[in-house]
C-alpha cells in the first residue's frame, strides 16, 4: 500500500507555476500569478466574521460549510446522527476562535479543517491531541494582502493538483485523511505542490522572527 | 532570540509521513506528541505540517456534501450562546514564562518544567518517565547522564527520539537539542551522550526494544521499555 504513493515519484506537472525557491524571484513569480488578487470567497467571509462577529457572515460561512464537514465526519466513520452533532460543535468552535484565524497561514478551508479534525479526535475517538505551543508573536496576523492571496491560490493549485493525481494516488490522499490507513500505511504524499505552501510560510516564519530581534 | 537559534540549528527533522499523519490526526498519541514539541521549535517542519493541513482543507472544500438537519444553524447558535465568554481562547500570555527545555506539550504532559519530572531509576543512572500509554504506543522522558550509553539495541516498529538536552551520538550521527532521530526495523544503534552535560530525550515508541545484550534483555520487563 504504502509503495503505491512513495514509488509514484512524479516531476511537478507542468499546468503549475514553477515557483523559485529563492525568495526574490519566488516573489515576483508571485506577482505574475496573482491574476483574480482577491482571497477567495470564504477566507473573506471568515476575516469579515473576526473583524465583526456578525451573526449574517456566520450563516453564509455555516451554509457552505456545515454540510461539508457533516459529510466529512461520515467519512471518517461517524454516524449521521454523531456527524451532525459533532458538525454543530465544531462550527460553534469556529465562531469561539475566529480570533485565531490566521489568514496568511491558512484558507478558510484549511483552518476548519484543523477544528473539525480535533473535534473528532476529541468527541468521537475520545483521544488526546497534543497540540504544537503557539507562535512566540502572538495573535498579531499578516497585514500584507498578498499572502492571503498567495494562500487562496496556493490551495486552488493544490485542489487542482488532487483532481488530476492517477485515480489510485488520489484514493490514498483520501483515505489518510477519512481515517481509514494507519500511520505505518501513510506515506509522503507526492504529486501535490506543497513546496510550495512550505516555502511560502517559512518565509512568513522567518520575516517574524527577525522583526521580533 | 533563544527560539531564533535553536530553530536554525536543527538538522535532523520528522520524517513526511510522520507529519501526514499528525495532520490526518491518526497518529498515536505518543507520536503526536514528539511531533507537538518539535514543531513548537521547529519552523521548518511548522511550514510542512501546515502544507499537509491544507491537503485536508482541500479535501474538506471539494467533499460531496449532504443534507444538514433544518435547525442545525439555530443549534449552533444555541451553543455558541451557552460558551462560557470570558474564557480566554489560546494564545495566552505565555510568551514571557517560556521554559527553556520543555516546550509547552510537554509542560501539559509533565505538569510543568524539568524539576516536576517524576523519574524513575531504571539502572546505570538512567531514568525514565511514562507521560503517554495509548493505541499501543508509549511516550516517555529519558535522562542518561553525560557519557553514558544506551545498551546496542534495534527497533521492531517505530522509534521518535527527539533531544531536549544536551546531545547524545550513535552510529548515524550527533543529535543536538531539537533534532529527532527516526528508529526502524533497520536502525541498531548505541547512543551515548556526550561528556559535557546530561542529556534528557523524549521518545515513543509502538513496539518493545530489541536488546542484543544479556542483560538489559533480562531487566527489560522491569524498565517497561
Amino acid at each position: 500500500m504504502e509503495t503505491e504513493i512513495a514509488h509514484a515519484n512524479r516531476p511537478i506537472p507542468s499546468y503549475l507555476p514553477n515557483w523559485n525557491s529563492n525568495a526574490g524571484e519566488w516573489k515576483a513569480e508571485r506577482v505574475v500569478n496573482e491574476s483574480k488578487k482577491k482571497a477567495d470567497e470564504w477566507t473573506q467571509c471568515l476575516v469579515a466574521l473576526q473583524k465583526t462577529r456578525d451573526v449574517q457572515q456566520f450563516s453564509r460561512l455555516f451554509g457552505h460549510f456545515a454540510p461539508r464537514v457533516k459529510a466529512f465526519l461520515m467519512k471518517n466513520g461517524a454516524s449521521e446522527t454523531l456527524a451532525e452533532d459533532t458538525m454543530q460543535e465544531a462550527m460553534a468552535q469556529v465562531w469561539k476562535k475566529v480570533e485565531l484565524f490566521d489568514p496568511a497561514i491558512a484558507t478558510a478551508s484549511t483552518w476548519i479543517f484543523t477544528i473539525v479534525r480535533n473535534k473528532q479526535i476529541d468527541a468521537i475517538r475520545k483521544l488526546r491531541r497534543p497540540e504544537p505551543e503557539d507562535l512566540p508573536w502572538g495573535p498579531e496576523q499578516s497585514d500584507d494582502p498578498a499572502d492571503l492571496v498567495a494562500a487562496s491560490q496556493e490551495e486552488e493549485q493544490l485542489r487542482k493538483a488532487l483532481a488530476k493525481l492517477p485515480e489510485q494516488q488520489r484514493m490514498m490522499i483520501e483515505k489518510a485523511y477519512y481515517g481509514d490507513l494507519s500511520h505505518s500505511e501513510i506515506a509522503e504524499m507526492t504529486g501535490l505542490p506543497l513546496g510550495t505552501i512550505k516555502s511560502r510560510i517559512r518565509l512568513g516564519l522567518e520575516r517574524l522572527r527577525h522583526e521580533l530581534t | 532570540m533563544k527560539m531564533k537559534m535553536m530553530s536554525e540549528e536543527i538538522r535532523h527533522h520528522l520524517p513526511e509521513s510522520v507529519m501526514a499523519a499528525y495532520s490526518a490526526g491518526t497518529l498515536p498519541e505518543a507520536y503526536s506528541l514528539v511531533v507537538a514539541c518539535h514543531v513548537s521549535i521547529c519552523d521548518a517542519c511548522r511550514a510542512t505540517l501546515s502544507s499537509y493541513d491544507a491537503v485536508g482543507g482541500a479535501l474538506l472544500q471539494d467533499t460531496d456534501t449532504v443534507v444538514i438537519s433544518d435547525d442545525a444553524l439555530a443549534k449552533t447558535m444555541a451553543l455558541i450562546a451557552e460558551m462560557p465568554m470570558d474564557e480566554p481562547v489560546g494564545k495566552s500570555a505565555g510568551s514571557e514564562v517560556r521554559d527553556p527545555l520543555f516546550p509547552q506539550p510537554l509542560q501539559d504532559y509533565v505538569g510543568g518544567g524539568v524539576d516536576d519530572v517524576k523519574w524513575k531509576r531504571v539502572g546505570g543512572g538512567v531514568r525514565q518517565a511514562i507521560l503517554a500509554d495509548s493505541e499501543g504506543a508509549t511516550a516517555r522522558l529519558l535522562y542518561i547522564p553525560a557519557g553514558m550509553a544506551v545498551p546496542d539495541h534495534g527497533h521492531r516498529g517505530l522509534e521518535l527520539t527527539m533531544v531536549l538536552q544536551g546531545a547524545f551520538s550513535d552510529e548515524v550521527d550527533r543529535f543536538k537539542r531539537g533534532d529527532v532521530e527516526v528508529g526502524n526495523e533497520d536502525l541498531e544503534h548505541t547512543p551515548i551522550a556526550d561528556a559535557g552535560e546530561d542529556c534528557i530525550c523524549l521518545a515513543a515508541t509502538d513496539a518493545p526494544l530489541v536488546f542484543n545484550s544479556f542483560l538489559p534483555r533480562l531487566l527489560q520487563p522491569f524498565l517497561k521499555i
